[in-house]
């Protein structure tokens, strides 16, 4: 504890060294292994019940954990009950004392190691100054407004200089305007503190646009732990294709490792795919890598429906066979969507659909 | 100003309840406060007087708030485990522990306190194990003392403490408890800073719920303590009844009435003070 009051134990790695969790005869962690850097911010993604908050609880000490280690800056930290684990939480509700006020909030970790109260005072406002609310010091947490609690919650969660930060579900208790800029908010002081962190949720945005990485989870196992990017465009499962960013899934059949027939006719080339030639495959491509074409050439269909969204336009098509795929286009001002009924063809950029064996 | 009245109720609908409680409710007990004002031979604060001066009297009043603090205490420290335990426990065992509190509410008072006497009684539970297991040779008095009285009623009135303390744990968010801990408090600190305060509405609640109800205890107080010890409600009987004395029982209920009336004062104000940030 000693050492978490002090400026140097910030950015520690931690590793999720084959974690597997059972509860009540269920597994709800399957051997995750997670190796994060130091300063890093790893997002678990993943649709509820997929084990990321029993896996967020086992870092934090709530839970311990049937198999596997937690090793913190090269120590295991297994042993260790949750108020000597020097990790900070900012829970989903932000769990602020609703009896204390705002500084004695964020001095609450300070008192608790014995810090003196001069320092704990001062150390709360340099904490409410990072995140911008220092002038709310002497208020209670119900007259602050959902985002300030959550920066309260955050500065609260700092102050003790933790060396994993946890954050579960921060925003999704905040309203769709607010949370962007509190994205952005708590990314410049999570890179202004340099700690280690940990971002659960189930919102692929925000997993995409706030993570260095993200480890996609689904029903307790890992199913793919890359930068988002890569996450997106080269999606490990099906599973991740279709959870991660929209996707068209159509059946097909793999006429070689780089190219798959579909069913509703049409060869096409897909990433590279491991399943044997001839195996029935699923063919997942993002609707903006679809193309509408009016000349004859590519697969006929007919549009369902048509939404504009502003920057973008949205058809719905209809194949020959009755199967259905969504295709987003960029708008020019101007532009309408086709109408109902219209017979168009489309068009799939190269190289950008993947292929996932039936299992 | 019914128009004002919530929910548009016209206000008249309150009158059969309102004129049952002024003429069963007020007159009496306007009538109480000038019966107390009879002296011999005209009205006075002089049965005032005489239980104030009265050291056998006085030490019947404190006798009795003792008691009402006796029992709180009692009722406190061994419901709180309980309603914590509640707070914390699945839909099953809430339920289970539910009904355990509300089940001695399915008995008589009498019925509850003739249990406490074949328990406590010189031939009773108690005494006949202790007796029978060797640790004692004659049988202990357990019955008729203060001790006894405190049990009973501390039993009597223990949903009316558990019950407002399982509302203020409940409301509470577990996740507080938790943050507590990351924070680095260990189980007493956050026991102290965030569990205790935040249980405070309920505390004070069930504390004045249990203190009135067991200074005011009549049938528990007389049947366990029995003629041995005398508590204010016995009191008011025997002044009023046994010796006919009707100015004197009324002055020594209004004190009665104004010393519970205090207490329950001061607890609500702390309670109001205490709610002020939950």
């Amino acid at each position: 504890m000693e050492q978490a009051s002090t400026d140097t134990v910030t950015g520690r790695s931690l590793l999720l060294d084959r974690i597997t969790h059972r509860y009540a005869g269920q597994t709800a962690v399957g051997n995750v292994t997670l190796d994060i850097g130091g300063g890093e911010l790893v997002a678990l993604l993943g649709p509820s019940g997929c084990g990321k908050t029993t896996l967020l609880r086992i870092v934090a000490g709530f839970v311990q954990q049937t198999a596997g280690q937690v090793v913190v800056g090269g120590t295991p930290v297994d042993h260790l009950p949750p108020n000597r684990r020097a990790v900070g939480i900012v829970f989903q509700n932000y769990a602020l004392f609703p009896h204390m006020t705002i500084a004695d909030n964020v001095a609450y970790g300070l008192a608790a190691r014995g810090v003196d109260r001069t320092t704990q005072k001062a150390e709360a406002m340099r904490m409410l100054e990072l995140v911008q609310l220092a002038h709310l010091a002497t208020r209670l947490p119900r007259a602050l407004s959902g985002g300030q609690q959550q920066r309260v919650a955050l500065a609260r969660a700092l102050a003790v200089k933790p060396s994993i930060l946890l954050l579960d579900e921060p925003f999704s208790a905040l309203d769709k305007n607010l949370r962007l800029d509190m994205q952005i908010e708590v990314k410049r002081i999570q890179r202004l503190a340099g700690v280690t962190t940990i971002l659960v949720t189930h919102d692929q945005e925000e997993a995409l646009s706030m993570a260095d990485r993200v480890a996609v989870l689904s029903a307790g196992k890992l199913e793919q732990f890359a930068p988002p990017t890569q996450v997106y465009d080269t999606p490990a499962s099906l599973f991740v294709n279709g959870f991660v960013g929209q996707a068209n899934m159509l059946p097909g059949t793999l006429v070689s490792p780089t190219a798959a027939t579909l069913d509703i006719g049409g060869t096409i080339p897909v990433r590279h795919c491991a399943a044997g030639t001839g195996s029935r495959v699923t063919i997942c491509i993002r609707p903006e890598h679809l193309q509408l074409d009016d000349a004859t050439t590519g697969i006929p269909a007919t549009v369902g429906l048509g939404l504009p969204l502003g920057p973008t336009i949205v058809h719905e098509l209809r194949f020959a066979d009755g199967s259905t795929a969504k295709v987003i286009e960029p708008r020019t001002p101007g532009a309408a969507p086709r109408p109902a009924g219209t017979a168009v063809h489309v068009t799939i950029a190269p190289d950008l659909a993947n292929a996932f064996a039936l299992s | 100003m019914a128009a004002a009245s919530p929910a548009g109720f016209d206000p008249r609908l309150a009158w059969p309840l309102g004129s049952f409680l002024a003429l069963l409710f007020a007159v009496p007990l306007a009538m109480l406060l000038v019966i107390s004002l009879q002296t011999g031979d005209g009205y006075g604060f002089g049965q005032y007087a005489k239980f104030l001066t009265d050291w056998f009297s006085l030490r019947i009043l404190g006798g009795t708030l003792r008691l009402g603090v006796e029992v709180t205490i009692a009722c406190l420290v061994l419901g709180f485990p309980l309603a914590w335990l509640h707070a914390r426990s699945p839909g099953w065992a809430k339920s289970a522990i539910t009904l355990v509190v509300l089940l001695p509410l399915l008995t008589s008072v009498v019925v509850r306190t003739f249990a406490w006497i074949v328990i406590l009684g010189r031939q009773g539970i108690i005494n006949n194990a202790l007796v029978g297991a060797g640790l004692i040779d004659t049988p202990l008095r357990l019955l008729y003392t203060e001790g006894g009285v405190v049990a009973a009623l501390a039993q009597v009135q223990m949903p009316l403490m558990v019950l407002p303390l399982v509302a203020a744990l409940g409301r509470a968010d577990p996740n507080l408890a938790d943050a507590a801990s990351i924070l680095g408090a260990g189980a007493w600190r956050t026991w102290r800073t965030v569990v205790l305060p935040l249980a405070m509405p309920g505390i004070i609640a069930g504390c004045l719920l249990t203190f009135t109800a067991s200074v005011t205890a009549f049938i528990t107080q007389s049947l366990v303590g029995g003629g041995q010890m005398m508590f204010m409600p016995a009191y008011v009987l025997q002044q009023a009844i046994a010796l006919g004395d009707m100015p004197f029982a009324a002055a020594i209920s209004v004190i009665f009435l104004v010393c519970v009336l205090i207490v329950v004062a001061l607890l609500s104000l702390l309670g109001r003070r205490s709610r002020a940030h939950v």
